[in-house]
């Protein structure tokens, strides 16, 4: 249980009150009485240097910095901002965290915060006041941020969504007026695309991103790599039943996609060669943004779906998370959540959600209310990819062992292996549960 | 003073004092490196973790794992294919172009354009044209009506394994090209004239005078073509990242992946380590079995 003390009781009900006043179709405002309820005060002389992953959108970066500008013109921080490629902030960030000298804040992806938690900051009262205020965090952020269910390791940004994206005129063509919710008709979807010579395609190569989607698969039909107590349990006859429909869902696809790596599918898409992959909003937003007529000539008929739910009954999404990290060695801890607070309070982060254009889907159930989620009817899909998401490790602790399967492309080479025809379901699910336990052994 | 008068005097000391700089670079940034590298193979260290001592777990675990094994047969087949081809196609590159060709001068500067470009970017030139929607070779063939379907250079597994051989050899040929070149203008063309009066045919004056006395240029080329082949890492991880199926993964690429990607450093270490056998044997092999005198004299093997 969360110790009980008066600051969170002041939040706490500062909340309800606010939530209390909001009124149905008002433009939504949460907690203008709870804007002074928590503010840290930096240190003197304070400075801060943050590490993010560089940005898949301009908009992002952009408007990033614009409220960086905003928060030292306002606190007198400076604020230094490192870019780099998101894979690259893992190894950084872990020798930051061991060496204890580096960044104050680290912007890091998927479980990187449950390598090294004891060297993160506790940020349970800021994590408390964001949640009370935005409607609470969705639950992928408390299994990604609480792992232990009391104390937060970090701030929630968000989530790269990848979610389905098609075209519309070609889904019609193939007999379908909607897009299908069930696995079932999402077969079918695929057959009738292939028949028509308008294929869709979905990368099994190595691919760090677009590859998740063998996680879906696989969690739609209700296996999963490890249980509750991190035993390794991929080898079930759920799993066989996914490697199956995998096999039937790659008979359909257009030919190579074992090589594809991550921008493949996006290059084939705006050519005109697949009708349906997944990827994140970037697609969308390159037909806007193209100086290629015959790519800005996709832009109406682009259109985006979330994840067919399978057998389980309820969305099983994987997608790229982000955290924000504030190393314990820090100089001015107080500067740093400050600056986290800033980011996060709607001023800043509602302007930053729509220059993002749609590509990060926020962590805090307010948030899904922005402007940016209705603005564009094709944005709607990607809201909710933090609500319905769950980290690669479901539905075990995360970690070391989490992440180092991920890393490995288990379950990715065995949805490779199994729908390609090179090993049966059966030999697939075997490999993957041997080279799974190896990470998550005892 | 005296200590300085008396150093200035010494030849020992002099000689060790100069060699010093060279030895403390030799030192801090090969052996201590490569020591630690050995050291974290038996610890189960992770990318900011400190690890424990498990002596031979990961070698152990290596040894087991498909993948690994996988990965050290891709090794061994890529190193192999890609540098016998580069010797063969390199050496006679070099042949034609020690004669007297036209334009001798801008041939020889081209040869040398694989391996000026940065290796990175022609690797993404060569994932284009391998590409299983863009491949420009894909894409002639269609037209010119020999095939009608792409052919998938990436997604079979021994397509891309020759795939990427092909891309290393196009990188590697100037090497071996050139250097073997800069050989044979060292040998005299004495030897080629009296040979020629002896009654000396073509193939037995390359076999008798330019192969035995081109051995000591071939065996350091190719020891360096061999170790470079072996430790490969750019190639593979822009085109195809170890895919499909792991068919294309090398034991570099392998160490990479679990080490920093997944966090794993002992066990990357351990699977760089694991190399290092191999890359000495070819070392071993090169100076053993190509420096003999006897047989660089045109001598035959005892």
């Amino acid at each position: 249980m969360d110790q009980f003390n008066r600051r969170r009781f002041l939040e706490g009900t500062a909340g309800v009150a606010a939530s209390t006043a909001l009124g149905a179709g008002a433009i939504w405002a949460p907690a203008v009485h709870a804007q002074t309820a928590l503010t840290f005060k930096p240190e003197k002389g304070a400075k801060l240097r943050v590490l993010r992953w560089s940005r898949f959108v301009q908009g992002d970066i952009d408007a990033y910095m614009a409220n960086v500008k905003k928060f030292t013109e306002k606190t007198g921080i400076e604020v230094r901002v490192d870019n780099e490629g998101w894979e690259d902030v893992r190894p950084k960030a872990a020798v930051a965290a061991n060496t204890g000298a580096g960044p104050d804040i680290i912007l890091s992806t998927n479980d990187d915060a449950n390598l090294y938690p004891e060297k993160l900051l506790d940020v349970t009262d800021l994590a408390t006041y964001l949640g009370k205020k935005y409607g609470g965090w969705f639950p992928a952020c408390e299994a990604y941020l609480r792992p232990d269910g009391k104390k937060w390791i970090g701030v929630a940004l968000g989530a790269a969504g990848a979610m389905l994206v098609y075209r519309q005129s070609h889904v019609k063509a193939a007999g379908f007026d909607t897009f299908p919710k069930d696995t079932t008709s999402y077969l079918a979807l695929l057959k009738a695309l292939h028949a028509k010579g308008t294929p869709s395609g979905f990368a099994l190569g190595n691919a760090t991103g677009d590859g998740l989607w063998t996680n879906w698969l696989i969690w739609s039909h209700g296996g999963k790599l490890v249980d509750e107590n991190n035993k390794v349990v991929i080898d079930s006859p759920e799993t066989i039943k996914a490697l199956e429909y995998a096999k039937e869902m790659y008979a359909t696809f257009v030919p190579g996609t074992l090589s594809w790596l991550d921008p493949n599918n996006n290059k084939a898409f705006l050519d005109g060669q697949i009708s349906l992959t997944n990827n994140g909003i970037s697609i969308y937003y390159a037909t806007k943004n193209s100086t290629d007529q015959k790519v800005r000539d996709l832009k109406e008929d682009v259109q985006h779906a979330q994840y067919p739910i399978g057998p389980v009954g309820v969305p099983t999404e994987s997608h790229l998370f982000f955290n924000q990290m504030v190393m314990k060695y820090t100089k001015y801890p107080q500067a740093a959540k400050e600056f986290l607070r800033f980011m996060m309070e709607q001023e800043q982060f509602d302007p930053w959600l729509t220059a993002a254009g749609g590509y990060i889907a926020p962590p805090l159930a307010e948030y899904t209310k922005a402007a940016i989620w209705t603005s564009d009817p094709k944005h709607t899909p990607y809201r909710d990819c933090v609500k319905n998401l769950r980290p690669a490790g479901y539905a075990g602790k995360l970690g070391y062992a989490s992440a180092g399967a991920a890393a490995d492309f288990i379950v990715t080479n065995m949805v490779a292996e199994a729908a390609s025809g090179s090993k049966t379901p059966k030999e697939a699910a075997e490999r993957a549960q041997k080279r799974a336990e190896r990470y998550y052994k005892v | 003073m005296i200590l300085i008068e008396r150093l200035q005097s010494s030849r020992n000391a002099l000689g060790l004092l100069f060699m010093l700089p060279a030895a403390v670079l030799l030192l801090l940034f090969l052996t201590y490196p490569l020591g630690l590298g050995f050291w974290l193979g038996f610890t189960d260290t992770k990318v900011g973790r400190a690890g424990e001592w498990i002596g031979l777990e990961n070698y152990q675990f290596l040894w087991g794992d498909a993948v690994t094994r996988l990965a050290l047969f891709n090794t061994l087949f890529y190193t192999f294919v890609a540098s016998v081809i580069k010797f063969g196609l390199g050496l006679w590159l070099a042949m034609l172009l020690n004669r007297n060709i036209r334009f001798k001068t801008f041939f020889r500067a081209v040869i040398l354009l694989p391996y000026i470009v940065p290796t990175a970017l022609s690797a993404i030139a060569f994932w284009w044209i391998y590409d299983a929607q863009f491949s420009i070779i894909s894409w002639m063939l269609v037209k010119m009506g020999l095939i009608d379907a792409y052919i998938d250079f990436l997604g079979e597994p021994w397509n891309a394994r020759l795939s990427v051989i092909a891309a290393n050899i196009w990188r590697g040929i100037p090497f071996v090209a050139i250097t073997l070149l800069a050989g044979l203008q060292t040998i005299s063309p004495s030897y080629y004239e009296a040979s020629a009066i002896d009654g000396a045919s073509r193939w037995q004056q390359f076999r008798h005078v330019t192969l035995p006395l081109l051995t000591p240029i071939i065996a350091v080329v190719m020891t360096f073509s061999v170790l470079f082949t072996f430790t490969d890492f750019q190639l593979i991880y822009v085109i195809t990242r170890g895919g499909p199926l792991n068919a294309t993964h090398l034991m570099a690429t392998l160490s990479f992946q679990r080490a920093i990607s997944g966090g794993a450093l002992g066990e990357g270490a351990a699977i760089s380590i694991a190399m290092v056998p191999f890359l000495l044997a070819a070392i071993m092999f090169s100076y053993f079995g190509l420096q003999r005198r006897a047989w660089q004299q045109g001598g035959a093997d005892k």
